[in-house]
């Protein structure tokens, strides 16, 4: 079943949490919230919910208006940061619970909801744990059980709080993988929040990313990372290099008209997509290199040009082809270059190898 | 054993002393009196000791005693559960206020507690003639007694709650009800179950003062034996008429009751510590398959 | 911060409502009537009542046991704290429940238990008064007996989580500068605790001060010297003197009220103090 979100506004006391967001989320898609803390990505997700109530706006259900329909009635499947797992009853209750609290009619007999359970206990690869309790289990199997719990209703969508924001690195990576897998054979839509980039960029069909209660782009996660729509993305997706025009003219040119606005052009490049060389060309800038070390597959290369300190990743192939070492005097160039003036986006431009300026 | 003495601890005989100086107050001051009311219960012995439990106004002021409690109580729970849902699921203008004004009773004499309820219920009191009419009896009568009972324990079931309840916070009843749990559902099935020892705790803190009162409860009451006077109006009638035997018999029954009381509590206590200590636990190691 | 809309979980009108109206009917109105019925009287009339010389002496019988016995308490208070949570001896997790005895046993049990035994002919009195000739039952010192009964629990309950809560390594730290055991006590662990003993000392303060239960029996209850206040306003009932029980609850009631919120200051003092951490003040009277 599709979401669909129009115009939804929310504040609390003077703090905007949500700025006139609008999204729609067809069946069968996962979409990542994205956004620095406090960006209304989980104020966002409660409204959908139904768990907080948007002071202007709609929330659509498959076209049908959802807006003041009760969360119980909604049908949504909720995973919270902290599990929210009921302590006091076994894993086992805690996946039946929503079949038992279904009214008489509906409510399945104690034989199917033991199939029912057990059946989704297996597909979280726990129903070795039925009879223990949630505080006998580690974080990763909390969160495993929250889920199947949460499709014990059988949801018409999934929503989920940074579900794998408490687990450690190997397990959350194991779970991300899991978590798609599970997607990809529900066919609902699904939507879940989080503040890891990384995470956002490997699950997700599609990403939002969000900024102080808007939306500041939305896009498969290669859109987002190779193309920002705005500094803000830029920043947040990734490190990046910021050039100004006023030091470094040539990189972030843009009109004289332009120029004599405000904000000061600022050209955008990341780390992987300069290019160095060792002889000077029309447009590259000259730099000195500070620092060359080796992290993993790549090698980071701290330079400096006009006392500011710009970061340059090459592969351990291209590092060998240039043998670099701190203090000797380098030529920069461009391969992927956004300039902002703003948050409003002035020029992109993508360059050959050795293509000069 | 380490020669080096623990930088965080006194010497051997300043502990010595500290140790020796706090049991010899904790004896003089608590553990005394405890034995005294037994030994003078049974200072002339056991039979008649016996004998004036058996007193038939003794055994009514026992009786006295329990409907009070039993009547209040439950009143009482109701209101503590109201009123920590409130404050502890919900964000509302003058919560803290709320919050103060449940302490009050604590702040207020027995005393003056009871005279209160005589200024409206009394003779010379707002609904005194309108009562006085029509035959109906408040003050010096049981209903006036329970209602400066309710008043002496309104605090104790919703001071136990409020923290309780904050520190749960309302995930899980989010969860019931994403869940499709209707309201009672939800309380029954996940609220009620997370508080229940807090509850108790505070039934047992709220009843050891419900058969307890005196200073409130005798303002009120006619001190009527047999009639109107619970076991507490009763150890200072028997005190005062120099039934030295008598008095101390039914103190011992308030004397058991505060040793259950204190056997209970500590239980409780022990209970909900190891659930938060079970819920504060490292989490298992991480294992992510079979 | 209210939401005009749907909260997601229910009864929030129904609980505050109900809390609201049981407050309301059990404790606000007649509070408000209290404070009703002295004001119908003339400010001179009341005053004259207040401040009657045998209402003067109740004053400072009343409030000069309970401080003094506030006082008692939160000395001992403090080392009893100390010695349950610092040191190990055997039967620590009977004596700690002990401590709460005077919250669990009735008052009345509690005054003619104390009377007995300070009585001239009782376990303690034969010795104290028969030996040293010195009076405490049926004598201003009894009271401050009694009221030190009551109130210890009140300044152990308080002052012992803030004990458990300090952290070894501040204590190591003052003595791997040189403090001697005395002066780390004084200079570091004092000022930790001193905000948490000064409530415990308010509140078995507070609750002294309108204690009746325990007193009645062991004050002798002689006007002028050993008659408390609440016991005037119920000698006052008595004498059907309803207007004058009025005026001496209402001057017990404004100084409890100012007391309580001395309290809740000291408590939010405290919890602000020691940034983030929670005090448990422990209010059970």
């Amino acid at each position: 079943m599709s979401i669909e979100v129009r115009n939804i506004s929310k504040r609390f006391g003077n703090f905007v949490a949500l700025d006139n967001i609008s999204l729609e989320i067809p069946t069968g898609e996962l979409v990542a919230l994205l956004g620095p803390s406090g960006c209304g990505k989980t104020t966002l997700l409660r409204i959908i919910a139904g768990m907080e109530s948007s002071d202007t706006g709609q929330v659509l259900f498959h076209g049908e208006e959802a807006t003041h329909v009760h969360t119980r009635e909604r049908r949504v499947g909720f995973v919270f940061q902290h599990y929210a797992l009921f302590r006091h009853m076994t894993v086992f209750e805690n996946v039946a619970f929503g079949l038992r609290v279904k009214p008489r009619a509906e409510r399945p007999a104690e034989g199917e909801i033991r199939e029912r359970v057990t059946r989704l206990l297996q597909l979280v690869q726990l129903d070795w744990l039925a009879d223990r309790y949630p505080s006998q289990l580690s974080g990763g199997q909390r969160q495993r059980i929250a889920l199947a719990r949460a499709l014990a209703v059988e949801p018409k969508v999934l929503l989920l709080d940074e579900p794998f924001g408490a687990l450690d690195t190997q397990v959350r990576k194991e779970l991300r993988r899991w978590l798609r897998r599970l997607h990809d054979e529900m066919h609902i839509a699904s939507v879940f929040v989080t503040h890891d980039q990384e995470e956002a960029l490997e699950v997700a069909d599609r990403v939002v990313v969000m900024n102080k209660g808007r939306i500041e782009q939305l896009g498969t996660p290669d859109e987002v990372y190779s193309a920002p729509a705005s500094p803000f993305v830029y920043r947040f997706l990734g490190n990046v290099n910021v050039f100004r025009n006023r030091v470094h003219g040539q990189w972030a040119e843009v009109d004289r008209a332009e120029q004599a606005g405000k904000d000061e052009a600022l050209a955008f490049v990341r780390p992987h997509d300069i290019e160095i060389q060792r002889d000077a060309s029309p447009g590259a800038l000259s730099a000195g290199v500070l620092h060359v070390q080796a992290i993993g597959p790549l090698v980071r290369v701290e330079v400096e040009h006009q006392g500011e300190i710009f970061e340059v990743e090459l592969t351990r192939e291209q590092h060998q082809a240039l043998a670099l070492a701190a203090g000797e005097t380098v030529w920069l160039r461009p391969r992927n270059l956004r300039v902002f003036q703003g948050d409003r986006m002035v020029s992109a431009q993508t360059f050959d190898l050795g293509a000069g300026i | 054993m380490s020669a080096v003495r623990r930088v965080n601890s006194e010497s051997r005989p300043v502990r010595w002393a500290l140790l020796t100086l706090a049991f010899l107050f904790l004896f003089l001051f608590l553990g005394l009196p405890l034995l005294a009311v037994f030994a003078e219960a049974l200072r002339q012995g056991f039979g008649p000791y016996a004998a004036a439990l058996a007193e038939p106004d003794t055994l009514a002021a026992i009786r006295l005693t329990v409907v009070v409690a039993l009547l209040v109580l439950p009143l009482n729970l109701v209101f503590g559960v109201a009123a920590a849902w409130a404050i502890a699921k919900f964000d509302f203008r003058g919560k803290s206020l709320l919050t103060t004004l449940i302490d009050l009773p604590f702040a207020v004499s027995p005393v003056v507690a009871g005279l209160l309820f005589i200024l409206i219920f009394g003779r010379q009191g707002w609904f005194g003639p309108w009562l006085a009419e029509h035959d109906i009896k408040i003050i010096f009568a049981l209903p006036g007694m329970i209602i400066a009972t309710m008043f002496i324990t309104v605090p104790y079931i919703a001071r136990e709650l409020i923290p309780l309840m904050q520190a749960q916070g309302k995930d899980e009843e989010e969860a019931a009800v994403s869940l499709g749990a209707s309201g009672w559902q939800m309380f029954r099935r996940v609220s009620l179950p997370n508080i229940k020892w807090g509850l108790l705790y505070g039934v047992i803190l709220a009843n050891a003062r419900a058969m307890g009162e005196f200073g409130a409860v005798s303002v009120v009451s006619g001190h009527v034996r047999g009639e109107t006077n619970t076991l507490p109006l009763h150890v200072e009638i028997l005190y005062n008429e120099y039934n030295s035997v008598g008095a101390f018999a039914a103190a011992s029954v308030l004397g058991l009751l505060a040793l259950v009381t204190l056997l209970a509590k500590t239980v409780v206590e022990w209970r909900m510590a190891r659930e938060t200590a079970m819920l504060n636990a490292e989490l298992p190691p991480e294992k992510t398959d079979k | 911060m209210t939401t005009k809309k749907h909260r997601v979980l229910p009864g929030f009108g129904l609980s505050l409502g109900y809390s609201l109206v049981y407050l309301s009917l059990l404790v606000l109105i007649p509070l408000g009537g209290l404070i009703a019925r002295s004001a119908q009287m003339s400010l001179a009339e009341f005053w004259a009542i207040a401040t009657a010389e045998r209402a003067l002496a109740a004053y400072r019988v009343t409030f000069g046991c309970a401080l003094l016995a506030a006082i008692v308490n939160a000395f001992f208070g403090l080392l009893v704290a100390w010695v349950l949570v610092r040191y190990d001896f055997w039967g620590k997790r009977f004596v700690d429940a002990f401590v709460d005895l005077p919250f669990a046993l009735p008052t009345a049990v509690a005054g003619i238990t104390l009377t007995t035994l300070y009585a001239a002919n009782g376990w303690i009195g034969q010795y104290v008064e028969g030996v040293l000739g010195y009076k405490v039952a049926f004598a201003p010192p009894g009271i401050v007996v009694a009221l030190i009964f009551i109130g210890i629990p009140f300044v152990v309950r308080t002052v012992q989580p803030v004990i458990e809560d300090i952290e070894p390594e501040v204590e190591e730290a003052a003595a791997s500068l040189g403090a001697t055991r005395a002066q780390t006590f004084v200079k570091v662990l004092l000022p930790t605790l001193f905000p948490a003993l000064l409530t415990g000392f308010a509140l078995s303060f507070s609750r002294a001060v309108g204690e009746y239960g325990s007193v009645i029996f062991i004050a002798g209850n002689m006007p002028m010297v050993s008659e408390i206040t609440p016991l005037l306003i119920i000698s006052k009932l008595e004498q059907y003197d309803v207007a004058g029980a009025t005026v001496l609850a209402v001057v017990m009631l404004v100084i409890s009220f100012v007391l309580l919120l001395g309290i809740n200051l000291l408590q939010w003092w405290a919890a602000n103090r020691h940034s983030g951490r929670h005090v448990d003040a422990g209010v059970q009277a």
